[in-house]
């Protein structure tokens, strides 16, 4: 039985639970989406287009399980596990599997204009508006069994100074599937950042997650998007950006996997208003037989904006990593410059990177660059170092850091740039991922 | 001068891929000394160094080196470097992304931790870093940068000279220092050097021409030649050298070989 066919069957049979878990809004959406996924027949493979190392068919290929019942799953989620950027007071809410928890700071310190509640909880129009078009079938995927969500809303010209935190954690005694869908919506004028991160709570236990993340970034709004991905080696992640521009918007993402299973990562950006800045920035740090997938598609449709793309990978043992991605400029978008670098060290024979940049112009008014490499630790680099009494581990090592070190300062919050780098260093000195969420931090303290 | 041997390389041959290039070198310093490597291109010198150093890119195919007592050639090169052999590199590797503070940091606690020592206070080592600044009048604004990065010929070889200030070595070799450097540079560099010499270490300096040997004087100068050291002499070969070049040296052992 195909992957898709398990979850259609889960569908047909549980529909009556799932659409009661699920607003109106959400329920409305699944007609579209299952035909969408009949349509299709299976889910995406490495016969098709742009999945050239990665079959989601294979990934959802293990029968999980789907709480549709709503079973409350105990996680000492508050108290015991803080997923704190030091320094930083953030606006902290909790998805655990596919359930929305907010914090009691988050409830008392929102400030006006600022929305972040549960899908369920949502404004039925906006919800209607926003997580409409599910024609693609990662998003189609997702609608078909999406129970909750977390709506993120910031209103015209308001500016958050706290970044808003998102802690995923999957918990369970049992197998899990969830779907999870953020909506962040920032009206025109608004400034928002929303710092993302998955966690596996239960190791040796297989999890799959299909996440949608949906940015609307209204005219001259600016929406930083940072995810840190920290899962167990049992888990995968198929995780689809639907990102769209208004004039004068700028949008930074940058995501970074740490530890994972699987992970599909897509980043789709529609730049429809003049003028948008976009910048878009994954960094993958894979061992053991972690596998990494980023494919993006930056549409330019419109005039005078901006993209740069940078994508890392440091891969060691037999971990597998690819990256694809895509710059269309369309033929009426006339004065754009898009660039993208790809990037890859290989610390061992058996790790392998596939990567394929691809230019789509339509327009001679372009200014549009792509660059990709993979290669080697600089062995002059390292016995450089190690003449200098650097033992050969840790100078592999703080070359491996160094190379990441222009993805990470693309994130625009200090501290949190501090703490990334943290956790790269964590992780290249084996701290990180043994155990689930070795970056987590506990504090004592509550956070304000 | 002393009478123990601080380094003493026999019969040493090396080969790069498979061109041998080291064919049978000796030499032996002891403490205190200065000697002074010099030769045409191509005939060793920086292999020399390479291979003293740990240089994973050459292979050692016969002979010995022993420093201080230890077998130096079954040592890896940190090691080497923790028993307090430094080579200043020709070519200093510019490393993007790695700071000089959080690269000299691991390199000098690597050492404290090679002698069961405690890792140095953040407050110490700062300390440590201005005063040895200061030898090479290192500018505090390269020590934020990353390693090399950027910098100028002469500000890379100052770099050298900082680092052996750092990590005291006993041996130190240094390998075409005076390439890339104008006079003022090359007098700082020099200066700096001289200022880190004792009675208990020793300097090899290797060099294309006799003019770093006006501010670093030798004790010996050497010659090599076709992987060999073919001529020892004091100060006065290497000015008798930077007077008729290489050439009468070359014809010598040529002819020498076809006897």
């Amino acid at each position: 039985m195909s992957a898709l066919k398990q979850y259609i069957d889960l569908f047909r049979s549980d529909r009556a639970a799932l659409d009661a878990n699920a607003p109106e809004a959400l329920n409305a959406l699944r007609p579209a989406a299952l035909a969408v996924l009949e349509n299709a027949g299976r889910l995406p493979d490495t016969s098709d287009e742009g999945y050239a190392k990665t079959s989601v068919e294979e990934m959802f290929a293990p029968d999980l399980g789907v709480n549709v019942n709503r079973v409350s799953i105990p996680v000492n989620v508050a108290e015991s596990f803080r997923c704190d950027v030091p320094n930083v007071s953030t606006l902290m809410a909790v998805v655990v599997n596919d359930r929305f928890v907010p914090t009691a700071t988050l409830l008392k310190n929102l400030p006006a204009g600022v929305t972040v509640c549960s899908l369920r909880e949502a404004d039925p129009e906006l919800l209607a508006r926003y997580a409409g078009d599910n024609s693609d079938i990662a998003s189609a995927f997702n609608a078909l069994l999406l129970q909750d969500g977390v709506l993120i809303h910031i209103g015209k010209g308001v500016r958050l100074d706290k970044p808003v935190q998102l802690v995923d954690i999957f918990s369970s005694p049992a197998p899990l599937f969830a779907a999870r869908r953020v909506i962040v919506i920032a009206e025109d004028e608004a400034e928002i950042a929303v710092l993302k991160c998955d966690h596996t709570q239960t190791a040796g236990i297989r999890f799959a997650s299909s996440e949608i993340v949906e940015i609307f970034a209204g005219r001259n709004s600016k929406v930083d998007w940072y995810d840190i991905e920290e899962s167990s080696a049992d888990t995968v992640r198929w995780c689809r950006f639907r990102c769209r521009q208004e004039a004068g918007s700028s949008l930074n993402i940058c995501a970074s996997t740490l530890t994972n299973g699987k992970t599909r990562n897509e980043y789709f950006a529609d730049i429809a208003g003049d003028g948008c800045h976009t910048l878009l920035s994954g960094m993958a740090i894979g061992s053991g037989c972690q596998h990494i997938d980023n494919s993006s598609y930056l549409l330019h449709r419109s005039d005078r904006s901006e993209s740069d793309q940078l994508f890392k990978y440091v891969l060691d043992e037999k971990a597998r990593g690819a990256f694809e991605g895509c710059i269309e400029v369309a033929r009426d978008a006339r004065f754009n410059e898009a660039f993208q670098t790809n990037r890859n060290l290989l610390a061992s024979t058996d790790a392998r990177m596939h990567t394929q940049p691809q230019l789509l112009i339509y327009n001679d008014d372009v200014k549009c660059s792509h660059g990709a490499s993979t290669g080697q630790l600089d062995a002059a680099a390292l016995f450089y170092m190690q003449a200098r009494g650097i033992p050969r581990e840790e100078a592999r090592r703080m070359l491996m850091q160094a190379f990441m070190v222009d993805v990470i300062d693309r994130i625009r919050l200090e501290t949190l740039r501090d703490r990334l780098r943290h956790l790269v260093d964590l992780r290249f000195s084996g701290q990180c991922g043994k155990g689930s969420c070795a970056g987590c931090q506990q504090k004592d303290s509550s956070i304000d | 001068m002393s009478d123990d041997i601080l380094l003493k390389v026999t019969d040493l041959r090396a080969r790069v891929e498979n061109k041998e290039i080291l064919k049978g070198v000796n030499l032996t310093v002891r403490p205190g000394e200065v000697h002074a490597i010099m030769g045409p291109n191509g005939s060793g010198k920086s292999t020399f160094s390479s291979v003293l150093a740990g240089n994973p890119a050459f292979t050692v195919t016969g002979g010995s080196a022993v420093f201080h007592g230890i077998d130096l050639l079954a040592l890896s090169p940190e090691d080497r470097s923790h028993e307090g052999l430094f080579l200043s590199f020709q070519y200093p590797v510019e490393i993007p992304g790695v700071s000089m503070v959080n690269f000299m940091r691991a390199a000098v606690n690597a050492k404290r931790e090679y002698f069961h020592e405690e890792p140095l206070s953040a407050s110490d080592f700062l300390k440590l870093m201005r005063r040895k600044r200061a030898i090479v009048e290192l500018d505090n604004k390269l020590a934020s940068r990353s390693v090399n990065e950027g910098f100028s010929g002469g500000e890379k070889k100052r770099n050298e000279i900082f680092q052996m200030a750092v990590l005291e070595p006993r041996l130190a070799i240094l390998d075409e220092t005076d390439s890339g450097l104008d006079i003022d540079a090359l007098r700082v560099v020099a200066g700096g050097v001289n200022k880190l010499k004792t009675d208990r270490n020793a300097t090899i300096v290797i060099t294309h021409y006799q003019r770093l040997l006006d501010y670093i004087k030798p004790d010996f100068v050497h010659v090599l030649y076709k992987g060999r050291i073919v001529r020892t002499g004091g100060p006065e070969l290497a000015l008798e050298l930077e007077e008729r070049g290489y050439d009468w040296i070359k014809e010598e052992e040529d002819k020498r070989k076809e006897d």
